[in-house]
């Protein structure tokens, strides 16, 4: 097996309270590990649980009715699943640190960057205040942003979305964080600046070595970013590869379909996207078979009425698929 | 010129913003400064550009849903640039919308069957029995069961009714139909069957579509054409092919460039283009795009580049750069 993984996830299962009915299971026995200066892309479409896993992960759960209803999730050993309050409160920001889709949202209205960034490092390392403000300076500098000097004191508002994702990726990486948690980081971002905050995760990376579960659902980015993919849908993992396998044979009729659907710079016009019919299912509405099996077109009545196996397609390769890998019936 | 079902002859939209009492420091927002195209029946005009870039603002103005500043827009060979509101509504018949967000655009308080029937009774056409065979037609035709006619729109998933927003749209038999982002909201599964009603219906009743959106692989799977948008300005038009394998403009270029490659062989290290677009309140002079092109030269901030065309239609506006063809 490869080094001892920084974040090991095993059957974390994500509950939500339902009245008096049985919970809602957002998350369901999903397991992965990520290793030290990896990049781990969870890809899925709306509603699939890719950024409960993350939420989940850190234990910010919409409450009161999200929890972990299962699983564990191992730092160093520890699992932060039953850790208390206040020591995964000494985590979030501090080992593991998390980025979002809208940076607007996350950051201060009415505090200026500098202080955003330094309060940070204070928290956790109880620096003197000269030294966090120093280190929020070679932060501003590190994600490039340009005048940095002055940029400290100026406002979120004063900031364009990219420079305000940069100003959060400098936030999540000021106490050198040993797992960066990006749910959609440049979804809301032009193709063009897109392009800039991909390069500078991949450039901290490789300098600081921290590693990356970027969750995302566009299989563009999955491409430029990934060493390892983990498919997910309807809450549960239904293929997991290195960014080769995935790519070269995709085997969950799911990432097919995925594939298909996605128009490519370069194809002809008129040719069809391949469509998956219909739509996930809702929480409350789950199968009881597998959960794709509504929409896959080579779904059998095994597949609609027990949940499938994970198989193994390869040293790194799995899919949860009846109809793949060996004791597959074609 | 009439083989042209939608014509846009140099089309501006400036917006006054700020300024204090008496209207003192008031500036102009070029949101749109010029942008001329044109669109033939049957054909797919996909119009492409980063955020602010003035995009939405076309399709906007072209409807008349923002009074254009200036220039002429004349649909199936008629100017309805002045048309009075009651003008304008008849010929509103053969000019459709359909926005990003149909949830936000669809009456939450009427039942979807009624949503598509409106139009219908808005224009007195047909007998109500007439309109609800219509009406059950639209739904067939776009992919909706019969029964959900009773339903209200947040019955329907995000795809479902994008559906709903385009039998609407289709009631009045137009012959354009502008989309603005009308596939950027859904996920990509979901977007393929949408992208495909389009062009099914495209082919069934020879709709033409300017189709404003920011995601470049889908604009290219569904356009003829494709115009590139920079600051209110179209700095690049040209076919499918000739945009997408030999751009001209050094910003058509970046776009391209930064856009996520299909496979992770396909990785490389690419020219990113640097900063942020400037402010469409004080445009750079010269050429928009000078600041952060990375050919420019001392000409490129000076003097603006017209749109020059060659001889297969390919336009480009650069200093530099000539159309292929």
């Amino acid at each position: 097996m490869a080094p001892d993984p920084v974040l090991l996830v095993e059957e974390l299962r994500t509950e939500f309270a339902s009245g008096d009915g049985p919970p809602l299971v957002a998350v369901n026995d999903l397991s992965f590990r990520v290793d030290r200066g990896e990049t781990l892309c969870i890809v899925g479409e709306s509603g699939c649980g890719k950024s409960l896993t993350a939420l989940s992960v850190l234990r910010l759960l919409p409450r009161p009715y999200g929890r972990i209803g299962g699983g564990r999730v191992l730092l160093d050993g520890k699992d932060l699943a039953k850790v208390s309050e206040p020591e995964i409160r000494a985590v979030r920001g501090r080992s593991v640190s998390m980025i979002f889709q809208e940076p607007m949202t996350s950051l201060n209205p009415v505090l200026n960057i500098g202080r955003q960034i330094a309060e940070t490092v204070m928290v956790h390392e109880g620096l003197p205040w000269q030294a966090c403000i120093d280190r929020a300076l070679a932060m501003l500098k590190q994600v490039r942003i340009p005048e940095p000097e002055r940029r400290l004191h100026e406002y979120p508002h004063q900031l364009s979305g990219g420079m305000r994702q940069r100003v959060m990726i400098a936030m999540a990486l000021a106490c050198r964080p040993r797992v960066l948690l990006a749910d959609e980081p440049t979804t809301a971002l032009d193709v063009t600046i897109q392009a800039q905050i991909l390069d500078l995760i991949r450039d901290l990376q490789t300098e600081t070595g921290t590693a990356v579960v970027l969750i995302t659902h566009d299989l563009g980015v999955v491409a430029e970013m990934a060493d390892r993919v983990l498919v997910m849908y309807a809450g549960s993992k239904v293929e997991e590869g290195s960014a080769e396998e995935i790519f070269d044979a995709p085997a969950h009729p799911y990432t097919r379909g995925l594939m298909g659907a996605m128009p490519h710079l370069g194809e002809a016009r008129g040719a069809r996207l391949n469509e998956i019919p219909g739509v996930v299912p809702a929480l409350n509405a789950r199968p009881p078979g597998c959960a794709f099996a509504p929409r896959c077109s080579q779904a059998t009545a095994r597949c609609h009425a027990e949940a499938p196996p994970v198989r193994n397609l390869g040293s790194t390769h799995t899919a949860a698929c009846w109809e793949v890998g060996e004791g597959a019936a074609a | 010129m009439s083989a042209s079902v939608l014509e846009v002859r140099d089309l501006v939209k400036h917006y006054e913003v700020g300024g204090g009492l008496f209207g003192r420091g008031r500036k102009q927002l070029r949101a749109v400064d010029g942008v001329s195209f044109s669109i033939a029946p049957g054909e797919t005009l996909g119009l492409v550009g980063e955020s602010g870039c003035g995009k939405s603002t076309v399709g906007k103005a072209v409807l008349r849903l923002v009074e254009p500043t200036a220039g002429h827009i004349a649909l199936e060979g008629e100017d309805i640039t002045t048309l009075g509101a009651a003008a304008m509504l008849e010929r509103r018949k053969k000019m459709q919308v359909i926005f990003q967000d149909p949830y936000s655009s669809l009456n939450p308080r009427m039942k979807a069957g009624e949503i598509v029937q409106e139009p219908l009774i808005n224009f007195g056409i047909g007998t109500r029995a007439e309109q609800q065979e219509r009406v059950a037609a639209l739904f067939a035709r776009v992919g909706l069961r019969p029964d959900q006619r009773a339903n209200y729109p947040h019955e329907f998933s995000g795809g479902q009714r994008q559906r709903l927003g385009i039998a609407r749209a289709l009631a009045l038999g137009p012959s354009v139909i502008i989309g603005d982002e009308p596939v950027s909201a859904l996920d990509v599964s979901v977007q393929a069957q949408v992208i495909n009603l389009m062009m099914d219906l495209q082919q069934e009743l020879g709709l033409s579509y300017l189709f404003v959106a920011h995601d470049l692989g889908v604009v290219e799977h569904i356009s003829h054409r494709v115009a590139v948008m920079y600051l209110g300005k179209i700095v690049e038009i040209a076919g499918r092919a000739a945009l997408f394998e030999s751009p001209r403009h050094p910003y058509t270029e970046a776009l391209l460039a930064a856009v996520p490659v299909s496979h992770p062989r396909a990785r490389r290290r690419r020219t990113v283009l640097r900063g942020d677009v400037p402010s469409p309140i004080n445009p750079p002079s010269g050429c928009r795009f000078h600041t952060r092109c990375p050919i420019a030269i001392a000409r490129c901030r000076e003097e603006e580049p017209p749109l020059i065309h060659g001889a297969t239609g390919h336009g480009v506006a650069c200093h530099l750069r000539t159309p292929t063809g």
